[in-house]
């Protein structure tokens, strides 16, 4: 089963990053999303720091920003200093586990100024593979009306530049007019509940996102849904770990020795700006198509003999690039067995970095530090992904 | 019958448990005067103004290198691999299988048969929150240099900077972070405030706010800084906090809290609700050096008060978790059941945090949410002590009879049934902060 994953390796511009989006989905996606009245955003887990590459008009309209400024930031970019540290958890960890969260929060304009949402966010899974291919978020604004819970006004105390007027709006409850409490108020509430007919629209603008989402991939051929309805192949890794490998900005690659021929699993975006191949060329494949001819094959030799004892090893080895100069390079490649949360080693990371000239003894090669910081960024992702194989 | 493969180490002679102190000339590469002469190390300045944004500019002496993760984050685990691949741990702790628990809270279980053997018995009493230095006993004075990994300093400029190679120059009283060669986790490293200086295990203003200095320059909430007091399973008495990676919130940042009072500098307290550990959680403020202080004062009034505690830093130094406990002391009086015992498993910050290191093989298989929480009750202080407590501890941060003037309280609506407010003893009026989140499965 070959892996299927957004196809272009950098995505440096707006129109690169919605390119990958609309690669997923059969034509006119963008269209039929655009006409949904709601806000929301569709982002990219398998894309480095796990972007925006969709954004509603009406998102657009509620934050006050242009798709250029929001396409290719992270969601965190509308957090600010009052946001609640428990509601980014909440959502930070139903990212990580690969499931649904709807949670209250703070976030800010483009002028700054603060409001109250609704986060409603689902993953969206791939039929055939298991994995999560996007995150859809909705988010609806709260007017902040359902400010009450009922125990009495004793415990219902506003800032105190408002207490009158919120006072006199509790007695009159039923005709409590939208709380247009100033903008200093809304940072410091702790809380604002959603009421339950602004849950409901979220349910219902998350439904309607799926299923366009779900129409349009079946156009394409490569249908999503909003449940998980098979396991996550070997080797596939979860959302969670390449977002987590994603942080890391240097060139390497993962490839698993439990796999038949040690096949690469991820490669960083580095790794395929280094080499010159797109990411749907490297994954599934060995590394040996880096080597070439001139490759010393004493070299390669003793690669293998430390990948089979389990052990690091750092070599000095000609790779032939697929630049557009088809350029060959020498490599200082560092590897290392990584284990996950089994204990058992699960993958072995390859970390490259090109050399200018050749050493003469190899014998005597240490990684350097960033390469070794690359190592142990991967070994704490790699453990830390507990949400292993299916 | 070991089944953790033991990687050969080069381990400084005294790491081992020797009861005398041979003071036999050095060659030991240690930190006393004797070798400290010539020694280098990195060292990292973090800024000295709060970080606002994630952007993060390090000033690099020597050519400019742009690290592959965050910068400190990238000189901790880069020094580590080289010390894992060194072989200076005891272990290899990655070989060690750990899981998340099933249950509301997620637990983190490990199996690690080989931590506890080696271990370093605790040369103090325990009984007893303030002990002064000992400098025969084993202290970070003497651990081999090849253990530290680089200078860790609170700068005195806008930027952060990194000089490669730096004397260790006992004049500037340097702090340093060094492995830790019985590791929980992979990364897991100690940071030694002012090490040359040997002081004791208690928490002072300045070290405290170090602590939240590296959390806030690690910048990622998944490291965490954590202490034990003397009584609180502290296992050497010389003042130094603890780090490590672990990419999953702990139980103890799941649970919700309910806030008690802002103070004047703008620090909110809260206790936390249905945890096993009854615990403070500290947040805000109008500077980090408002946080770190009001939490200082805390401490420093539970040190005065012989109540042990541990603390944790978490959020990337945005809250911080206060946790007095009694374990130890319903040991000395025989009140925990054997069946925990047997279990030799003591709460210390991290076991309450909810990363339990077990260290059989049947207390791992066995591993359940109950048995974590039974556990960890039984360290926590009773209701009726802790508020005794927190009591002590608003007077000591000058909150007490505190008439919630300034901002009015904070509005709590929430949809939880059983919010009540709270008055603690002489304290202020209290509302509840649940934090509301409905996770559709």
């Amino acid at each position: 089963m070959s892996i299927t994953q957004s196809s272009a390796s950098l995505f440096s511009t707006t129109e690169e990053k919605e390119g990958t989006f609309n690669a997923r989905y059969s034509l006119w996606i963008k269209e039929a999303l655009d006409e949904l009245p709601h806000s929301f955003t569709i982002t990219d887990p398998f894309i480095s720091g796990h972007p925006i590459v969709f954004a509603s008009p009406g998102f657009l309209k509620m934050t006050g920003y242009s798709r250029e400024e929001v396409i290719g930031r992270n969601g965190r970019a509308f957090q600010g200093p009052k946001t609640n540290r428990r509601s980014i958890m909440e959502i930070r960890e139903a990212i990580r586990e690969e499931r649904p969260v709807q949670v209250s929060i703070l976030n800010y304009r483009k002028s700054g100024s603060p409001f109250w949402m609704l986060f409603h966010m689902i993953p969206v899974f791939g039929n055939d593979d298991g994995r999560v291919i996007h995150f859809v978020a909705v988010q609806v604004p709260i007017s902040g009306q359902k400010m009450r819970n009922g125990s009495g006004c004793s415990e219902m105390v506003f800032g105190s530049c408002r207490r009158e007027v919120c006072l006199g709006s509790f007695v009159h409850q039923e005709r409590a007019l939208p709380v247009e409490c100033d903008e200093q108020e809304l940072e410091n509430w702790e809380h604002c509940e959603a009421s339950e007919s602004e849950k409901l629209k979220s349910a219902e603008a998350v439904g309607s996102v799926l299923s366009v989402l779900t129409r349009y991939s079946e156009f394409a051929g490569r249908l999503v849904c909003g449940k998980r309805n098979c396991l996550r192949g070997a080797d596939c890794l979860s959302s969670s770990l390449v977002i987590s490998l994603g942080r890391i900005k240097q060139s390497f690659v993962l490839t698993n020795p439990c796999l038949p021929d040690m096949p690469i699993v991820y490669a960083s975006d580095a790794f395929l700006t280094l080499t010159g191949y797109k990411r749907h060329e490297v994954l599934g494949q060995n590394c040996r198509f880096l080597s070439g001819v001139d490759t010393d094959s004493s070299v390669l030799y003793e690669m293998k003999e430390c990948i089979l004892k389990g052990q690091p090893c750092t070599v000095q080895i000609l790779n032939y690039s697929n630049r557009k100069d088809k350029s060959t390079f020498w490599n200082l490649l560092h590897i290392s067995p990584v284990r996950n949360a089994s204990g058992k080693t699960a993958y072995f990371v390859g970390v490259q970095m090109e050399a200018s000239c050749k050493d003469i003894e190899s014998k005597e090669l240490r990684p350097e530090t960033r390469q070794l910081s690359v190592v142990g960024a991967v070994r704490v992702a790699v453990r830390s992904s507990f949400m292993a194989t299916c | 019958m070991l089944k953790i493969k033991r990687v050969p180490t080069v381990v400084s002679n005294y790491q081992k448990d020797e009861a005398s102190d041979e003071s036999v000339g050095c060659g030991r590469n240690c930190l006393g005067a004797c070798c400290l002469n010539g020694a280098r190390l990195p060292l990292y300045a973090c800024n000295k103004l709060e970080k606002s944004g994630t952007g993060e500019k390090v000033v690099i002496s020597g050519e400019a290198r742009e690290p592959p993760v965050a910068f400190l984050e990238s000189l901790v685990l880069e020094e580590w691999e080289d010390r894992f691949q060194r072989g200076l741990f005891r272990y290899d702790v990655t070989a060690c299988e750990t899981k998340v628990i099933p249950g509301k809270y997620g637990f983190v279980a490990q199996l690690n048969e080989g931590r506890h053997l080696k271990k370093r018995p605790t040369e103090f009493r325990v009984d007893k929150v303030l002990q002064s230095f000992d400098g025969n006993k084993f202290n970070f004075t003497k651990v081999g240099q090849e253990e530290l990994l680089f200078q860790f300093e609170a700068g005195e400029d806008c930027e952060a900077q990194f000089f490669p190679c730096m004397p260790v120059d006992a004049e500037n009283s340097p702090s340093v972070v060094a492995i830790n060669v019985s590791p929980i986790e992979y990364g897991h490293v100690l940071l030694i405030p002012r090490v040359l200086d040997c002081l004791p295990q208690r928490i002072d203003h300045k070290s405290l706010l170090l602590a939240l200095h590296m959390a806030a320059e690690a910048a990622n909430p998944y490291f965490r800084l954590g202490y034990n007091s003397l009584g609180a399973f502290a296992t050497i008495n010389h003042l130094h906090f603890q780090a490590y990676y672990l990419a999953m919130p702990f139980p103890l940042e799941k649970a919700p809290s309910k806030k008690m009072i802002t103070t004047v500098s703008g620090v909110k307290i809260s206790e936390l609700v249905n945890y096993p550990v009854r615990s403070l959680l500290f947040e805000g403020g109008t500077s980090m050096q408002d946080l770190s202080d009001t939490v200082s004062d805390a401490c420093v009034c539970l040190q005065n008060n012989n109540i042990p505690f541990n603390i944790l830093i978490s959020d990337s130094g945005r809250q911080i978790f206060l946790m007095p406990q009694c374990y130890a002391e319903k040991q000395a009086l025989g009140e925990v059941s054997p069946e925990l015992l047997e279990t030799q498993v003591n709460p210390a910050v991290w076991e309450i945090s909810g990363h339990m290191v077990l260290k059989r093989k049947e207390d791992y298989e066995g591993a359940s949410e109950e048995n974590a929480w039974r556990l960890l009750a039984e360290a926590s202080l009773s209701e009726e002590r802790f508020k005794e407590v927190n009591a002590l501890i608003f007077e000591a941060i000058g909150c007490s009879n505190q008439e919630e003037e300034l901002e009015g309280i904070l509005v709590q609506p929430s949809g939880s049934v059983n919010q009540t407010g709270n008055r603690t003893l002489g304290g202020p009026i209290t509302n509840g902060t649940a934090s509301e989140c409905l996770v559709l499965q």
